[in-house]
């Protein structure tokens, strides 16, 4: 299993796809932090490349990649390998090197030139970010039936989080102002490892301004380490659950 | 008649210069000594723990402290009570004076005084450290004024002056009191050098005090930094105010305030940096904002203040208001998130700023709406709005924004 994890991982460190996406990291993160001697506006301009290019990158990437290797899964699924580890080795491989990409990417520069806590935990999200869409990715080439579909699907499902999402909840805080919404708001949020990621930074960057509104969300949800704790569970489930979903199915699928 | 005046006083001079040195211990009582001092006299203080109280001063002695000798209130009493002109104390320790709900307890209390003055003390757990009433010229110098209150009711201020004027409160350390230093119809005082922080309420609290001056003081995490309330010709310079945070946390809440100067402060990590409310003719100049939840906010009872050549940086937002009136003047700011455009190269960006930001209107409107702020989403609407302003006033703005910051 530990020898196709390494294989996998080693052929896309070879991948000129990621080896772009990485410079292209670097090149932004390398820009946007030199740009006049304003680092905290850096940071912000690279939260939201983050947000918006690693949900939706990796997951096209790695249905893409998934379903190149169909042969090679089907190759490896005629040894006396369990079904359940190939998956899981195509999946560590494929979640580290997109990592790999990310931290030396975004990481670096930020480590170089912008050593601060606020750094370590947009990197942290980062990561987090890539294991989740790289599961999503993963359960997407599972269920999708052919190339076009899944990516079609990669797609939608990548934009519906980034994008979609925050529209239907806007919709839905402006229209039910009046009502205690708060918990359900919380809890909307949890629906979003993209908005987990972005509050996760919000705590960082942004705790004067919401210690200015009353209400028990702010202060006791957000004010507190609660919050960051919350959403990194959240996170973590997010990578969890896709996954052992994405087990179930394939177990099963006639390939 | 003058010159006959003039020569008799250096005649006496030697007398009042020969004044006794007294020493005293923590065996005898410090009240008889004090009753039987002439002016004059220097009481010197053994270190010690003087369990002694209602200490009252009726003449103008200097009372010194030898290695901080301890006064102790026991929780139940007052301890110093200044009664004299020209009385100076140093050196000692006053501590544990105790609550009440009749008197307000008092480390050490000027009564009806002037020329008094409070060096190197130490005033722990008391209720008010140093009480001033109806005094005038008197100085509060170097001393450690610390104590631990939890909630406004129970607790009293750092240094409280109350109808005096010409007062100096300089380079004292204060902490864990309700106010830091509180100044009510004091006038022409100066407080400098001052160090305010973890008070339950304010840093520093004015209220009907005028002209008056606080100059390189330092507020940080206190329920509020400075709050200045109906007074006028108030001058705030070069001071640090850090780190108020909670939904009524400013670094400098300006209540009905006129003819004012805030000029070279420093505003870091404020929830909000300026709060204004019927202040008038303010002239707000060269001070940092600098990661503030908001910068400033300015209610529109506000008219006639200036606010120029400041820096605002990584605020989250730069400046929130209440209603479409702008009777204030913005200009020659810098301002970290203008996008504008300089063609001519004068410094000076050809567009004008719009300080307040769409998002920070919807969110006050419903403060749930906050959960989504930074989104991709809110970016656009930020960006729209930019090009169309429809929901931000229109009438604030800084029609001359900087293009590079300023080196404050």
């Amino acid at each position: 299993m530990l020898t196709v994890s390494k294989y996998v991982f080693l052929d896309l460190l070879k991948n000129r796809s990621i080896l772009v996406y990485t410079a292209v990291l670097a090149i932004l993160s390398f820009t946007l932090l030199g740009l006049d001697g304003n680092s905290a506006k850096g940071l912000l301009s690279l939260l939201n490349i983050t947000l918006l290019f690693v949900p939706v990158i990796t997951t096209l990437f790695s249905a893409i990649y998934f379903f190149n290797s169909l042969e090679f899964i089907e190759l490896l699924l005629s040894q006396p390998v369990k079904r359940t580890g190939i998956l899981l080795s195509e999946y560590a491989g494929m979640a580290l090197s997109l990592s790999a990409a990310f931290v030396v990417g975004v990481g670096a520069p930020l480590m170089v030139l912008l050593p601060i806590g606020a750094s370590f935990v947009l990197i942290l999200t980062g990561v987090l970010l890539t294991f989740i869409f790289t599961s999503i990715g993963l359960l997407i080439f599972v269920i999708s039936r052919d190339k076009t579909r899944g990516i079609g699907a990669a797609i939608i499902v990548s934009l519906f989080f980034t994008l979609l999402f925050d529209g239907l909840m806007m919709a839905f805080i402006f229209s039910f102002s009046d009502y205690p919404i708060e918990k359900a708001v919380v809890g909307m949020i949890s629906l979003n490892p993209v908005d987990l990621a972005r509050i996760l930074m919000l705590l960082q960057l942004d705790v004067a301004v919401l210690m200015g509104y009353s209400g028990a969300l702010f202060k006791d949800f957000l004010g507190s380490s609660a919050g960051s704790i919350y959403s990194v569970v959240c996170m973590l489930l997010w990578i969890v659950a896709p996954l052992m979903l994405a087990l179930r199915i394939f177990r099963k699928k006639d390939l | 008649m003058i010159r006959i005046l003039t020569i008799l006083s250096f005649l006496m001079l030697p007398a009042a210069v020969s004044a006794t040195v007294i020493r005293t211990g923590p065996d005898s009582l410090l009240q008889h000594v004090l009753d039987r001092a002439r002016p004059g006299d220097t009481i010197l203080i053994a270190p010690g723990i003087y369990k002694q109280h209602d200490i009252v001063v009726r003449t103008s002695v200097t009372i010194i402290g030898e290695n901080y000798p301890v006064f102790d209130g026991e929780d139940k009493h007052q301890l110093f009570i200044i009664a004299a002109d020209r009385v100076s104390i140093s050196g000692i320790t006053v501590q544990q004076t105790g609550r009440s709900s009749m008197v307000d307890m008092a480390g050490i209390r000027l009564q009806n005084v002037s020329r008094v003055t409070v060096i190197n003390c130490r005033v722990i757990n008391t209720t008010y450290g140093i009480y001033l009433q109806n005094s005038r010229n008197c100085i509060i110098t170097n001393n450690e004024i610390k104590s631990s209150a939890t909630d406004e009711l129970q607790s009293g201020n750092g240094v409280h002056a109350w109808k005096s004027d010409s007062l100096l409160i300089r380079a004292n350390n204060i902490s864990g009191h309700r106010d830091g230093i509180y100044f009510e119809f004091v006038t022409g005082s100066v407080i400098t050098g001052n160090n305010s922080q973890n008070n339950v309420r304010y840093g520093l609290h004015f209220m009907f005090s005028h002209n008056d001056t606080y100059i390189r003081n330092t507020f940080r995490h206190n329920g509020a930094g400075v709050a200045v309330m109906y007074s006028k010709h108030v001058v705030m310079v070069s001071n640090n105010f850090e780190e108020h945070w909670g939904d009524a946390s400013y670094g400098i809440l300006l209540k009905d305030i006129s003819d004012s100067r805030i000029e070279f402060n420093r505003f870091a990590h404020n929830t909000i940096g300026i709060f204004m409310e019927g202040s008038n003719r303010i002239h707000i100049m060269a001070n940092a904002f600098t990661a503030n939840g908001w910068a400033m906010r300015v209610q529109a009872s506000c008219e006639s203040n200036t606010i120029e050549n400041n820096n605002f940086r990584e605020n989250s937002f730069d400046v929130a208001t209440n209603g479409t009136l702008m009777l204030n003047t913005y200009r020659n700011n810098y301002w970290d998130k203008y996008e504008g455009y300089d063609l001519n190269k004068d410094g000076t960006g050809d567009v004008p700023y719009h300080p307040v930001s769409v998002y920070s209107i919807l969110s006050e409107k419903i403060p749930t709406s906050m959960i989504l702020y930074r989104s991709f989403l809110t970016n656009i609407i930020d960006q729209a709005e930019k090009i169309m302003p429809s929901i931000i006033p229109d009438q604030l703005r800084d029609d001359t924004p900087k293009m590079k910051k300023w080196k404050l």
